[in-house]
């Protein structure tokens, strides 16, 4: 950017794609956060000191399973999503948005429904212990590099790989000498999502995980809420912080070591029609296998939701329309106030992880790196301390924001944003900065150049971005659990609560919203990123 | 955080969300009363309107997790809570909570029309409002099939006949589980209860995490199409089945085992530092009054505790209301609680 050319309008873009994103991190997730470990360190009524938590063996077991389950989780889901994320980045084919849209589905579906259909599938012996545990964090971050990856990998100019195959090189070689050194960084980027989700499993570790494994997360769960033991917890909070910390510093760190720029093109000029028989074939295995993969626990949701004693009916979606008690409500307005919540976490996310993208793409200072990395910690934080933070933070009268409806898509979007981020600043970090620099010798002020040179070649990232973002926020992951809720519950709060009542049909309505969840989900991210295409022209 | 950071913040939250939030300012009466609760708690759509309109308050329901979920945040927001009155606090954790300061003394009139064995703080900082036991539920047609006599007493349990049968949540991590752990403690009292518990590993207890997982997916008898006949449920379970099967059953395909029964008493009580206080005690005695008691089967499945209170017909007809079930003194189960879930989690689970 030319500093020169335009100061006052370069300084006040740099305050603002600084200044929004950080306002906003420090006031929703430091300072509740904050609030809560003060008073957890400060109870003073346990025996127990910090100094004993860190040192009971108990917590260095705990937090062995949870470091290398989350390494694990994090290597098998990329070997996983591989293939999928470059079919899907390299070639037009009829259906590609659809597959994209479906890949989405799992990823935001609450971990105990898909932890009770996994409980069905997997075979016995298996179906419980650590090896579930890493089959269900592939089963639900697939979609993480799928998506991520896959967006990228589509404006991966592939002259380049295609130059590397006329000088003689094999695929396998070009693979890894060209494309994978290219990957790098949004590998890195992906990777470290997945391994910050996979690091504070909750939902998961309980129920596939069996009574006997406990993650950080879990065990701060239980001292915060069952033992009501806040000092340990926050001690193991931090703990689980300062790992957090420590694997969000390495992975941005690598991420921008790695960044080699290339050139970025539209993804029209990249993507291919399928033409050999062996490409159709790789295109079929991997995204077949995938398939079946991801679908056969969806498929047992669906069959869950139509057996109604010895057969099959629709009896339990019929049963949605009439009011109950379980909710206050017709599980319909559940749907849409699910809508409702998401879009607005969807627009904050994009509004404030769009401005932090631009700071962190434009930067390769210390600076930019630790606002990426800062983004990154409401994903790694403990969701249950973050929640309790709320509860005691906001609490000032006559304003009690506590309980206002308005702070679930607030809490949604801090797990939105660093998705962001994610797939929005790779893409602009690597428009080449010649064609700015073209520009700008043209004529072209700051604001132009962002407007004619960066926002379109960004709109593929922010239309994937805002799509995620929404689903992400239906999915409701994170804090968002432990909040107070008025009397508009969402469609994974209704899940729980069918699921918490005795008798057929209530479980049969859970399912059955459990599909409505997943179809919400398919379609919407389907819908955002076709009205993308048809406004830009893009197929 | 001091109080002035917090009014700065106040303020800059303030000017942020303008208009968005109905803060009612001045020194108005409250024109709504909050209630604070748990996820499991229901009411019916006119029962609901029956107290906005005969109180003329507008009442808000703020549910926030599971019971424990509920507790620790009101022991955090102790004196400044987020409602007027707090309903879901079980005899489990009363004494956690009144040693936490979390309510203000309130005597309701109704309370005339309750046995004295509901009410366990004599100083009425809670008011009973719902009971519910903890009980075995078997699948009869599992038995009935292989014609073996399902189990009669928690003594069975240890027999070879029903090795492998029986699926129990764990005590660390649910309610009903950390019930049913006290039914042993009661029943066979200190230190017996382990051995009994021993016996049972040898039997092949299958421990799960939670209520949803035990009832919904392990147990044969529900919805899910699990191998165990045997799970640790409630005694209001099997009217459950009757109600929410298409078609309805003529007789409940599941049933309790009145020995093993513990009984929960749910209690209410009006939040110290309640923006709404003369609301609240209104409210607390909406709870215990007779149109709201006879809601609470058929809503939340269990037992009004108002004597006034009529059962639905489908509560006379397949629920058991055990007669003595198990009991423990709450202070007894504050001493010792987290003593006893450690101690099965070595003997059950390590």
């Amino acid at each position: 950017m030319d500093e020169h050319r335009a100061p006052v309008s370069a300084h006040a873009w740099r305050a603002l794609t600084y200044g929004v994103p950080l306002a906003f991190l420090a006031l929703f997730f430091a300072y509740p956060l904050a609030s809560i470990l003060e008073r957890g360190l400060g109870s003073g009524e346990n025996i127990r000191s910090p100094l004993d938590v860190l040192t009971d063996p108990l917590t260095r077991e705990v937090a062995w399973f949870t470091l290398w389950q989350a390494v694990a989780s994090t290597l098998l889901t990329i070997a996983v999503a591989l293939p999928a994320s470059y079919v899907l980045g390299r070639y037009a084919f009829r259906g590609r948005n659809v597959v994209a849209a479906a890949v989405t589905v799992p990823f935001v579906l609450p971990t105990v429904v898909v932890a009770l259909a996994f409980l069905a599938v997997l075979p016995e012996g298996l179906e419980r212990g650590w090896a579930a545990i890493l089959i269900a964090h592939v089963f639900f971050n697939v979609a993480v590099v799928v998506r991520v990856v896959g967006a990228f990998w589509a404006g991966l100019d592939p002259r380049v790989s295609e130059a590397a195959a006329t000088l003689g090189a094999s695929p396998a070689r070009s693979f890894r000498e060209v494309t994978l050194p290219l990957l790098a960084p949004v590998l890195a980027s992906a990777a470290s999502i997945v391994f910050l989700f996979s690091f504070t499993s909750f939902g998961i570790v309980l129920i596939l995980g069996g009574p006997r494994y406990s993650t950080l997360e879990t065990e701060i769960y239980n001292q915060a809420v069952r033992m009501f033991d806040l000092r340990t917890a926050a001690v193991l909070a931090l703990v689980q912080l300062v790992c957090v910390a420590l694997a969000v510093w390495a992975a941005t760190h690598l991420e921008q070591r790695l960044a080699l720029g290339g050139q970025r093109r539209a993804e029209r000029h990249v993507l291919r029609p399928l033409r050999t028989r062996g490409e159709k074939a790789f295109a079929a295995a991997s995204l077949g296998s995938l398939a079946i993969f991801l679908g056969v626990p969806l498929a047992v949701l669906v069959e869950s939701s139509l057996a109604v004693g010895d057969g099959y009916s629709l009896e339990a979606y019929r049963a949605l329309g009439r009011p109950t008690d379980a909710l206050l409500a017709t599980p319909w307005e559940a749907v849409l106030n699910s809508v409702v919540y998401a879009a607005g976490a969807a627009v904050i996310a994009l509004v404030v992880g769009g401005l932090a993208a631009f700071a962190v793409a434009g930067s390769r200072g210390g600076g930019a790196r630790l606002l990426d990395g800062s983004l990154m910690l409401p994903l790694g934080a403990s969701a249950v301390m973050v929640g309790f933070g709320f509860v005691i933070a906001f609490d000032t009268k006559p304003i009690d924001f506590r309980s206002s409806p308005w702070i679930v898509p607030v809490v949604q979007a801090l797990v939105a944003i660093p998705f962001v981020v994610r797939i929005v600043a790779p893409t602009l970090r690597a428009i080449d900065e010649r064609q700015r620099e073209a520009a700008a010798v043209l004529g072209a002020s700051p604001g132009r150049v962002r407007r004619e040179i960066d926002l379109p070649v960004a709109g593929r990232a922010l239309g994937v971005a805002a799509g995620f973002a929404f689903a992400i926020s239906l999915g409701e992951f994170g804090a968002t659990v432990f909040l107070a809720r008025p009397d508009s519950p969402t469609l994974p709060v209704a899940i729980f609560r069918f699921l918490g009542r005795p008798g057929e049909l209530n479980t049969g309505q859970a399912y059955a919203l459990a599909v409505i969840l997943m179809a919400v989900v398919g379609v919407s991210v389907f819908a955002v990123e076709r009205v993308r295409a048809l406004r830009t022209g893009w197929v | 955080m001091t109080q002035c950071h917090k009014a700065a913040l106040a303020a800059l939250l303030g000017a942020l969300v303008l208009g968005s939030a109905g803060c009612g300012g001045g020194d108005e009466p409250p024109s709504d009363v909050v209630l604070v609760t748990h996820d499991s708690f229901a009411v019916s759509d006119d029962v609901k309107a029956e107290f906005e309109k005969t109180s003329g308050l507008k009442l808000r329901i703020l549910q926030s997790g599971d019971a424990g979920e509920l507790l620790s945040k009101a022991l955090l927001t102790a004196g400044n809570p987020q409602g007027d009155v707090l309903f879901g606090v079980d005899n489990n954790l009363l004494s956690r909570a009144l040693d936490g300061d979390v309510f203000e003394q309130y005597a309701s009139p109704h309370l005339a029309h309750v046995d004295e064995r509901y009410v366990l703080d004599p100083e009425h900082r809670v008011t009973p409002i719902d009971h519910g036991e903890v009980c075995l539920n078997y699948d009869k047609a599992w038995f009935s099939e292989r014609e073996i006599e399902p189990p009669q007493s928690l003594d069975d349990l240890v027999d070879p006949r029903f090795a492998g049968l029986l699926v129990v949540e764990n005590p660390a991590t649910s309610t009903p589980g950390l019930a049913f752990l006290f039914a042993t403690v009661v029943r066979y009292g200190e230190p017996s209860w382990q051995d009994f518990w021993r016996r049972l590993r040898e039997n092949d207890v299958l421990v799960v995490d939670g209520w949803e997982e035990a009832y919904n997916v392990r147990f044969s008898g529900a919805a899910g199409r699990g191998s165990r006949p045997i799970v640790v449920s409630y005694a209001s379970s099997p009217p459950a089945e009757v109600i929410f099967a298409a078609p309805r059953p003529d007789e409940a395909p599941t049933a309790v085992v009145e020995d093993s029964c513990f009984r929960q008493i749910e209690f209410a009580g009006v939040l110290r530092g309640a923006r709404n206080e003369g609301g609240a005690r209104k409210l607390v005695d909406f709870l215990l009054g007779e149109r709201f008691q006879e809601d609470i089967p058929l809503s939340m499945f269990v037992f009004p505790v108002n004597s006034s209170a009529d059962l639905p017909p489908e509560f006379k007809k397949f629920a058991v209301v055990p007669e003595s079930p198990l009991e423990l003194p709450p202070g007894e189960i504050g001493k010792n609680r987290d003593r006893w879930v450690k101690e099965w989690t070595s003997i059950v689970l390590r």
